[in-house]
Order: structure tokens, then sequence, then C-alpha cells
């Protein structure tokens, strides 16, 4: 029995990276998030969808350490974190997006990506002030780590430039790159593709099946049903903070419950 | 990314060396030397502020309060206890940073206006201490007898020799910070500034970064008090009082919050103008005081400092 229950436990850790159970947000008497229970699975895409005000970013919010739940458990990578802060939920290896762009935009793209790099490699305060050989060498490492990230999402000849003067296209990139910086196992997007063209919109997409492949799981909210159709492993639909679908992409398609809450009820 | 040219330094603590040099074959600026080891003593101040203000994003109107710290820690230890002045110096920087931990850990959680009001207190908390403390401190008729530095048995008794002294202390601050700037930390405490949120989401531990920034301003403050305590040989409270912390913030303003070099030049012009220049005003000084600053935030939102940058822009157009 309790063998039996130890193996499901694992096999519940190898297979799930996040697992919600039973959470609950309430902001004074407002419930935005009820009874929320679901689980990622690793190395896949999975979209969270729903109207305006459903409870999506509030969600992220809680699940990224920046509410803590007024009930529920969360558990990333087997382990508890509903009680921790933003801070440590990013160490322990699960990063985020913003969904209006929230870059450092007193820094370069090169030091906003470094920024990123900020829990990988540590020096201490007194360490840094004296400027030890060590500090030299580990600034290189995380300079080199950044550049490469730079690379991989396109934006390497940008290196010394503002942040704020790319376009939004861009910036919702780099924002993307800051994330992968951390070297998170989960990657939880807020509108990747909100506010792009088309072009841009593409370059979004083929970039974040670029990180699934490289084993980062993603969890993304968005609006954009075409990318989210494209995209997803697996779609997640919420309404008044309350999950009402969750499926592969063509059984949440055709669920009536989706349709009722995207276009209206009939009642 | 962000590089502090060192040439200008190199160039800066040069003619810091052949000043006093300089100063005593012209009669005119002879006594220079002496304001300038006040400069040297507010630089260690406003370098430690600069980092909080300017970098960190956090304003603290209580620097003076562990200005004070310092001082009167040498002070008394020395007078009333007649301990090594150099010992009494690091206690000064070890109660200071102790100090800055307990206020800061609470305080640095407020933002804005909220922020200010709490070290403004602090500071008055601090300076009503000084006042009242008469057995300790000597309440508002100060502290007489504070020894001078030696090292080693050579005596710093001269004004020049005190100039070296102070401005070493100002060189290793000065690089001290500039390293950090530079760096994982000087980063960390950029994001902060720019947004907390996406700081914290890529794990920059925000109370943690503000509190090491708070105490390091502390510390520096601290031995600029100290520094000055054994300059003069006498300390009294209004030197600490809340006009200095805010004259302390008139010189980062006015040097350039966002640029280190800010907060020397705002030292030093301050200095100048408080202790020189601007004695024919008397006590219209503030009035003037008041409408520099409202120049500078008006027209130079990025201080002296900011002035190189303007005129490059120039010539790019």
């Amino acid at each position: 029995m309790v063998q039996e229950l130890k193996f499901q436990v694992r096999e519940s850790l190898e297979k799930n990276i996040l697992e919600v159970e039973q959470v609950a947000m309430a902001f004074g008497g407002l419930m935005a998030l009820i009874n929320q229970n679901f689980r990622v699975k690793k190395g896949i895409i999975k979209a969270i969808i729903g109207p305006n005000g459903a409870g999506k970013t509030t969600l992220f919010n809680v699940i990224t350490g920046f509410f803590p739940p007024t009930e529920g458990t969360i558990r990333f990578k087997g382990q508890a974190i509903e009680h921790l802060k933003a801070h440590d939920i990013a160490s322990r290896g699960l990063s985020r997006t913003f969904q209006t762009v929230e870059l450092f935009d007193n820094m370069t793209v090169l030091e906003n990506v470094m920024v990123g790099c900020h829990t990988r490699i540590r020096s201490s305060f007194l360490a840094t002030g004296f400027k030890l050989p060590q500090v030299k060498r580990k600034e290189n490492k995380i300079k080199e780590k950044a550049m490469d990230i730079l690379e991989f999402i396109n934006l390497k000849d940008k290196f010394n430039e503002p942040a704020d003067s790319l376009p939004l296209g861009e910036q919702k990139l780099l924002e993307i790159g800051r994330g992968l910086a951390t070297q998170p196992d989960l990657l939880c997007l807020d509108e990747p593709v909100a506010g792009l063209n088309e072009t841009e919109t593409q370059v979004a997409s083929s970039l974040i099946r670029l990180i699934r492949e490289k084993g980062i799981t993603v969890l993304l909210v968005e609006h954009d049903m075409k990318v989210v159709m494209d995209l997803s492993d697996e779609i997640m639909v919420l309404n008044y903070g309350e999950k009402i679908a969750e499926g592969p992409p063509e059984q949440v398609q055709n669920d009536p419950k989706v349709i009722e809450a995207y276009l209206g009820g009939e009642d | 990314m962000l590089r502090i040219s060192k040439l200008p330094i190199a160039i800066f603590f040069a003619i810091i060396i052949c000043f006093p040099w300089i100063a005593k074959h012209i009669p005119a600026i002879g006594h220079y030397p002496d304001l300038m080891v006040f400069a040297g003593i507010y630089c260690l101040i406003t370098i430690g502020l600069s980092l909080l203000m300017g970098y960190a994003g956090q304003i603290s109107l209580c620097q003076a309060a562990f200005y004070g710290i310092g001082a009167y820690a040498s002070g008394i230890l020395t007078v009333r206890y007649g301990m090594n002045p150099w010992l009494c110096m690091l206690i000064g920087m070890g109660i200071s940073a102790l100090v800055a931990l307990l206020v800061g850990a609470p305080s640095l959680k407020l933002k804005g206006h909220y922020l200010a009001m709490a070290t403004l207190a602090f500071g008055i908390i601090v300076f009503i201490i000084f006042n009242e403390e008469v057995e300790l401190t000597g309440g508002p008729d100060g502290m007489r007898g504070i020894p001078g530095l030696s090292l080693f048995g050579f005596q710093f008794d001269s004004v020049n020799k005190y100039y070296y002294l102070v401005w070493a202390f100002v060189f290793a601050a000065f690089i001290f910070t500039i390293n950090i700037i530079q760096s994982r930390t000087g980063r960390a405490l950029r994001a902060i500034h720019s947004s907390e949120t996406a700081a914290s989401a890529m794990g920059v531990n925000i109370s943690r970064f503000k509190i090491i920034v708070f105490i390091y301003g502390a510390v520096l403050a601290s031995l600029a008090g100290s520094l000055y305590a054994h300059y003069l040989n006498f300390i009294n409270p209004s030197t600490f009082d809340l006009f200095v912390s805010i004259k302390l913030l008139i010189m980062i303003a006015l040097g350039g919050m966002h640029q280190i070099w800010g907060a020397i030049i705002g030292a030093f012009l301050i200095t100048f103008l408080s202790y020189e220049w601007l004695h024919f005003f008397g006590e219209f000084e503030i009035i003037v005081y008041g409408g520099i600053l409202l120049l500078v935030t008006i027209f130079l939102p990025d201080g002296l400092a900011g002035i190189p940058g303007i005129i490059k822009g120039w010539f790019r157009n």
C-alpha cells in the first residue's frame, strides 16, 4: 500500500512539473480564483485562456508568488511553493514574463538579460566591492551566458542598445530571453504576442516552440486563438475564476461551455 | 553597458594629490585644503547616498543621523573611555550598521513619501538623543577634547596631513562603490529602481539588497562622522540635524543622482558654497540654496554630472 503510494507520488513527480490543488484567491469579498485544480505535465506547452477578467493573470501571480493564495497548495517539482516569496520561486526555476512589458528600461538589452542570470551566479557584496579575481571571472561568465541567450532570441546585434529603444515585438522577445536567463524549468508567458503584428507573432511563436524543444515547460496566457491552437498541447479555460474546461485543443474548441463563455449564453 | 571610465577618475585623484601644493602657492586659495577636508567628509556620505538613492531608488532623510552616530561613537569612546580612536571608528561603523539594519528592515518596505517620512522621523529621534543625553554627549554644548588621529606614531596633526587621510578614504570608498555599481549587485539595484515586480521575478531578493545598500550608506556616513570628530576635536548636535540630511540630499540632486560622479561634484559645490562663496548672503543662504536646487531640477534633471551627456548629444546632432 505504502509502496504503491510512493510509486504514485514518484510517477506524478516525474510527469507533472506543476500541481495546483484547491487554490482559491480572494481580494476582499471578490473571489478571483475558485477551487483551482490542475496539473502541468513536464515538457509541454499549456495554454490558459478565458474572457477578460477570468482570472488568468491572477492565477499567474499566485503561481509565481506575487500574491499568496487565500487557500490551497501549489507544488513545483514536487515541493510546496505557495508560501514562498516571488524571488525564492524564481530561483527555484519558475520564471515569468508580464502582460505589459516590464523591462528594466534604464538598462541595455544585454544588462536586462544579465539581471536574469542573477540567481545562477552569486558573489558577495564585499567580494564585489574589493573586485576579487573570482568576481571578474563570474562577471565574464554571466556576460557570455547572456550573449548566448541574445543569440537564441536573435537580438545579439542590439546588445548595447537601451532596452526601451526596441520595438514592442523585440521588447517582448527580450522579456522572454530575460526569463530564460534564470534557467527555468517552467516559464510562464503572460500574453507574449499581445500587440504584435503578424510577422512578429510568427517569430514569437516559433521561439516558444524552440523553448519547448529545449525541454522547458511553457505555461501560456494568450488571447490570440490562432497562436493558442497552433502552439498548445493542452488548453485550460477559465471563466469568472473557475475552470470550465481542460484538455487537448480540439476537445476544448468544441466544448459547449467554452463556446457559451466566449459568445455569451442564450438565457 | 554601464561602464564608468577610469581616465577621469585618475585625473581627478591626481589633481586631489597635487592640490595642497598648488594651494600653497596661491594665497587667495591658501585655506582651500581645509575646506577640501570637509568636502571629502561629505563625499563619503554622498557616495553612499548616491548608491542608495540614485541607483537603488530609495530615499533617505537620515544620513546625518548616521554621520552623528559615527562622530559621537568616536567622541564618547575616546573622551570618556580613553579607547583607541581607530577602534572607536570601527565600533561606530558597527553600531551604525546595526542601527541601519534595525531601522531599515521595517522602513525599507515603505515606498516614496512614506520611506522619506520614516527616515526623517528616525533622524529627528537621533538628534533629540544627542541633545538630551547630556551626561554622555554633553548635550547642546557639545563635546570637546576629542583627540586627533595618529598611525604608528605618525600624527595627522596638520591640515594637509588630514587632507590626505580623508581623501585616501574617499578614494577607497569611491573605487569600492564603482566596483559595486558595475557588478551583479549594481544591476540588481538598478533593476529594483526600474521595476520591483520584474526584479523579484528575476530572483532578486529586493528587501535584502535595499537593506545592504542602506547599511553601506550608514557605514560610510559613520566613518565620515568619526573623521569629522577627530579633525575638529569638537562636536555638537547641530552638525547632525535634519537640515544636514537635507543638505546631503541637495548635494546629490545638484551633482546628479544617477551617476556616482554627481555625489562628488555635489559635495564639493555645496561645501564651497556654504563655507565660502555664500557667506555674503548670511541668513538668506537657505533661499539661495533653494533657488539653485530649483534651477537645477528644472533645467538639469540629471544634475551637473549630466552636462557632459547633454554636450555629447549636441555634437551627435
